[in-house]
This record gives C-alpha cells, structure tokens and sequence, in this order.
C-alpha cells in the first residue's frame, strides 16, 4: 500500500542520481536561488523558532510571489505568520506555532487557521525530528514511543501505532519527510557549500540530507582553505547543497548564535501590529518591509542601525566570559 | 489568598515550583516559569540540577538577567555541558536519562491531561492554540511538574484536546495507551500544590498554599476535587528565595 506521504525510494535514489554533486562553487543571488522553489513544492526551514531562521530566503520568496508550498519547521514563529500572511503558503507542518512565547497567540495563525484558509498541521516536536531523519536515512518511517494516546495522534492519520514484531509494545510510526527544497542559514560555508554551524543546530542536519535540493544562505563565504582547517565544524557537506548565497543579517529580526539576538524591538512592533489587525497591519507590514526595499541591506536599514547593532553587541557576547 | 503585599502569584508559583526539584536530578524546562524555577533552584538548593532545553541544550546555567525569551535561543547554551540537535535532546527523554519533565499549561484536566492545542471543537476551534512543541514529548515519557495560573477555564473536567497526556482516562488507561514510562507527578499553582492518586490517577489537593482555604481551590476548580487526608500548608516564600528569583529575572521577563 503506498502512502502518499512518503516519496518512493526509487524516486529519491533518482532524484539524487541526478543531482550535480560535483566540487563546484554554487554562489548565487537570493533571485537566482529562488528558482529552486517552485509553486506547490514541498519547503522544509531550518533553525528553529526565532534563531538561525532563513529569513532572507523566506523574503525572497514573498517578493516572488510563490504560491501553495508546503512547509516545515521545528518550531514555527513569525516565519510562518509571513508565509501565510503573505500567501505563499498555505500549509505548514510543524510542532508550535506562534510569534513568541512572550506575545501569546498569533491572531494571523488564528485568522488563517480558524477561517480555513490555510492548514497547521502539528506534530509533536520529536516527531518532527524523526519525520526529517528518516527522509535523511532513506527510510520510509521511524518508531518513536511519545504522540501514543493523545489527541496529536488522534489527528494524524498519517502515522501509524502498531505493535513492536519484536516485543509487543505499542510505537507509533512517523513517515519520512523529504521536502523538495530546504533553506537553511548557516554562520558559515564555502563556495561549495560546505557548511559550518555554531550552537544550536536543531534539526538542520537531518533536514539537508533529507530534502531533494538545498538552498544554503550564510552570513560569510569562507575559502575552502579554512574549512579544511576545521573540518570537525563542518556539519553540511558540499554535495547536499545546491545553492549558496551570502547574505550578512540573513535571519533578521530573528536570531543567529554567536551573531546577534533576535531584534526584540522590531518584533515587539511587528506583534503589536499584525495582532491588532491580521489582514490590515500584515499587508502594511509586508508593503513596507517585503516588497517596497529594494535590497536586504535596503530592509536591515528599515529595522534600523541602533536595532541591529545592539543585537550584534548581544548576540556576540555569548563568547564573553 | 495569596499574599500579594510581598510577592506576586508568578512568583509563588516560581518559588514552590522549585522547591519540588531535587540536586541531583535531569530536568527537562520549558520556557517561561519552568525556566526561571529551575534556574532558581540550580541557584538555592541544587548546583548539581541538569537543566535539558528542547533546542538542544543540555546542562544550561542561564545567567541572572539574561533570561531566554525561548528554549531555542542562543542564551539557552550559556554555561552549558554540551549542544545537540533537537531531536536528539527529545530521544534522551525516551532512553530514559530525564527525572522530571517541567512545563507549563494552558487547560489541565482531573486526569493531568494537557491542552495547548484548541479551545472548542477540533475540527472548528473556537481559538486555534500554538500547539504542543515538545510537551507531547516530555510528557509522554518522563514524570511531570506543571507550573500554571489557577482559573477555573483552566481547570477543567475534561480538556477540548488532549495535547500532553497525562494519566489519560485515569486508572491504567495511560499505559494502555501505550505509554508505560512516566505521567504527572505535580502539578503547581498560586493556590494549591497537587499530586495524582496512585490508583483513580485523579488529581488531588496536597498541601494549600499560605491563606488559602478549601473553598479558594474548589471555587477556582471545573471539577470535584480530591484532597488528600493530612492536607499540608506550605511555607510561605522567604526573603532568600524571593530575592533570589527576582535577581534572575530583574527585567520581571516571567514573575
């Protein structure tokens, strides 16, 4: 019986097959790397809630204007309030899903939810895990022993509770997740796409070696040279990236550890509006600071100098010590 | 009630919620009043506490001051043994490394059943909730503390959705369901400190926080409770304690 969940294990044997997996320098704009993400496709984020958040990416993405993806995430933050604000998506699978646990709920997850207009679909969060790590394994499931018996499982026909062949035990089965494309924002990579990530890697590893295509944003193109020097920091390898785009500032106002804190300032305003009014304050928020900049550098000097740099100052002072 | 010329119910709440860890112990925080209850008892009576953050933190020592606004921020790692992926620090909770998982709650039942996922109907919520994260997780397979605010919409027969299991429909319907490890073990509030019974797996009243009568709790409870036979009064909070929690958290982030 074929579940349309999983992606056949011939197809993605196929699909990688033809990848271009070659040594190769893949730098590239934020527009030319946004031709890897078409309508309809399926788009796992990396980081999680407001850190290493491939903002950048997900910017982009608006200004283009794509439709219907399917998204993926951890833990989701106002990320997902622009993917379905903006209507780029109108799906996202993920653990929890609102702008902050400081703010309470998110009144443009609500409106979109509520109303019907798009799908929150929850998982718990190690089920999002083990989604991403069976894609990456190439396996069509994992058993975990958490969702057994609550209303999460209830909703989610698509996993499955059988008892253990070995012991009898109940185990629910989570099906692969092998997104088309996934955006991932690291610290630093090389042309090629070797990647290195500092602190919190949540599930990013797991989700490059799962999806069909990755989009690698960073915040520095380092030479090759110095990756060779640390390779134990190398958490991507090259031949899982497809793109490379440097993009200093690439998960504001969210997170990047070691870089900056989340810009809490420009969150807080952007809270205060969207939650007053969902439709109104989210096409005013998206005019001003997705569409009408003409750059990224052109919407980081929207959120502002002092913003930015007293998030830097915070952000680097987890070194200090 | 509570006495709030000296302290607030947050931080009652912060302070009797540490006083239930032991040094020693692997605890799994959320963010929030779990977060800054840990922190406080890692501070007062337990260096030894293992914090566990779901970003993937193990052995955090957060700073005074410079609490995380999530589990998955980059102050979560300060001072910390090691970093994981978040998933693998979720898989340690299933091999059984974690003592005591400590959350949060939004609606609880009689049962300990967590709801953080709809109000109303499922299918049509009234209000869609942001969801479990990894509280299906933490409560699925390790003991639990819950710290919450005490209402009556909170406090509810049965919960609209069962986000977090508790012991389910009680008696051994938890580990029918497929849960054998694990269950609630507190659950903490401004008025009352609970236990569940160890056969109806019912929530019951074990100790009443300092001028709080029955009445307070049952009035403020959507269901009939149970109150232990040698019902305690807690200790009020000190000036160590409260001077302690409020030096962690000086921008009142979460008290």
């Amino acid at each position: 019986m074929l579940n349309a969940q999983v992606e056949p294990y011939q197809r993605l044997r196929e699909n990688l097959s033809q990848r271009d997996r070659s040594l190769r320098e893949k730098v590239m704009t934020l527009e030319e790397a946004a031709s890897f993400v078409q309508d309809g496709m399926k788009v796992g984020i990396g980081g999680s809630t407001m850190s290493r958040t491939p903002m950048a990416m997900i910017w982009e993405l608006v200004r283009q204007r794509r439709r219907n993806l399917s998204c993926s995430r951890a833990i989701t933050s106002t990320d997902g309030d622009i993917l379905f604000g903006s209507g780029v998506s109108d799906h996202i699978i993920t653990s929890w899903f609102a702008q902050g646990i400081l703010w309470g709920l998110s009144k443009v997850m609500r409106r979109h939810v509520e109303q019907g207009l798009a799908r929150y679909e929850e998982w718990s969060h190690m089920a999002v895990g083990m989604r991403f790590r069976a894609g990456g394994m190439g396996v069509p499931f994992l058993p975990i022993r958490s969702m057994l018996g609550s209303g999460v499982m209830d909703q989610r026909p698509e996993a499955k509770p059988i008892d253990c062949p070995f012991t009898g035990e109940k185990l629910l089965l989570v099906p692969a997740l092998n997104p088309d494309v996934a955006l991932i924002h690291v610290q630093r990579c090389d042309a090629y796409g070797n990647a290195q990530i500092d602190g919190l890697q949540f599930m990013d590893i797991d989700l490059a070696l799962a999806a069909n295509r990755v989009i690698l944003t960073t915040e520095r193109i380092v030479s090759n040279d110095q990756i060779r020097r640390a390779p134990d920091q190398t958490k991507i390898p090259f031949f899982c990236v497809d793109a490379v785009v440097e993009v200093p500032y690439g998960s504001a106002p969210h997170e990047c550890f070691g870089l900056y804190e989340p810009m809490l300032k420009h969150m807080e305003a952007y809270v205060g509006q969207v939650n007053s009014d969902p439709v109104e304050g989210m096409r005013d928020y998206l005019e001003r600071y997705f569409y009408a900049p003409k750059s990224w550098n052109e919407y980081l000097a929207l959120i502002g100098m002092e913003e930015v740099l007293d998030a830097s100052r915070k952000g680097r002072s987890i070194y200090n010590d | 009630m509570t006495d709030t010329t000296r302290y607030t119910a947050a931080e009652i709440l912060a302070i009797l919620s540490a006083r239930q860890l032991k040094d020693g112990q692997v605890v799994f925080a959320g963010v929030g009043t779990p977060l800054l209850a840990a922190t406080l008892a890692q501070r007062l009576r337990c260096p030894g506490l293992t914090i566990l953050f779901e970003g993937g933190v193990v052995g955090a020592f957060v700073e005074p001051g410079k609490l995380p606004p999530s589990t998955n921020d980059q102050r979560c790692t300060k001072r910390a043994n090691m970093v994981l992926g978040s998933a693998d620090v979720l898989l340690l909770l299933q091999r059984g490394y974690v003592d005591i998982g400590f959350m949060g709650g939004a609606q609880i039942d009689q049962f300990g059943n967590l709801n953080s996922s709809f109000i109303g109907d499922p299918s049509a919520p009234k209000t869609r909730l942001p969801g479990t994260g990894g509280g299906n997780d933490i409560s699925s397979l390790t003991n639990m503390i819950v710290a919450m605010k005490h209402e009556k919409r909170r406090f509810v027969e049965k919960v609209d959705f069962i986000t977090s299991p508790g012991f389910l429909r009680g008696g051994t319907s938890r580990a029918e369901g497929g849960l054998p490890a694990g269950g609630m073990f507190r659950v903490i509030t401004e008025l009352a400190v609970f236990g569940f019974d160890d056969q109806t797996r019912r929530m019951k009243v074990l100790a009443l926080n300092p001028g709080v009568s029955r009445e307070n709790v049952q009035d403020n409870t959507g269901f009939d409770l149970v109150f232990d036979e040698q019902i305690a009064i807690t200790e009020p909070p000190t000036e160590h304690e409260l001077e302690t929690l409020r030096s962690i958290d000086p921008e009142r982030m979460f008290i």
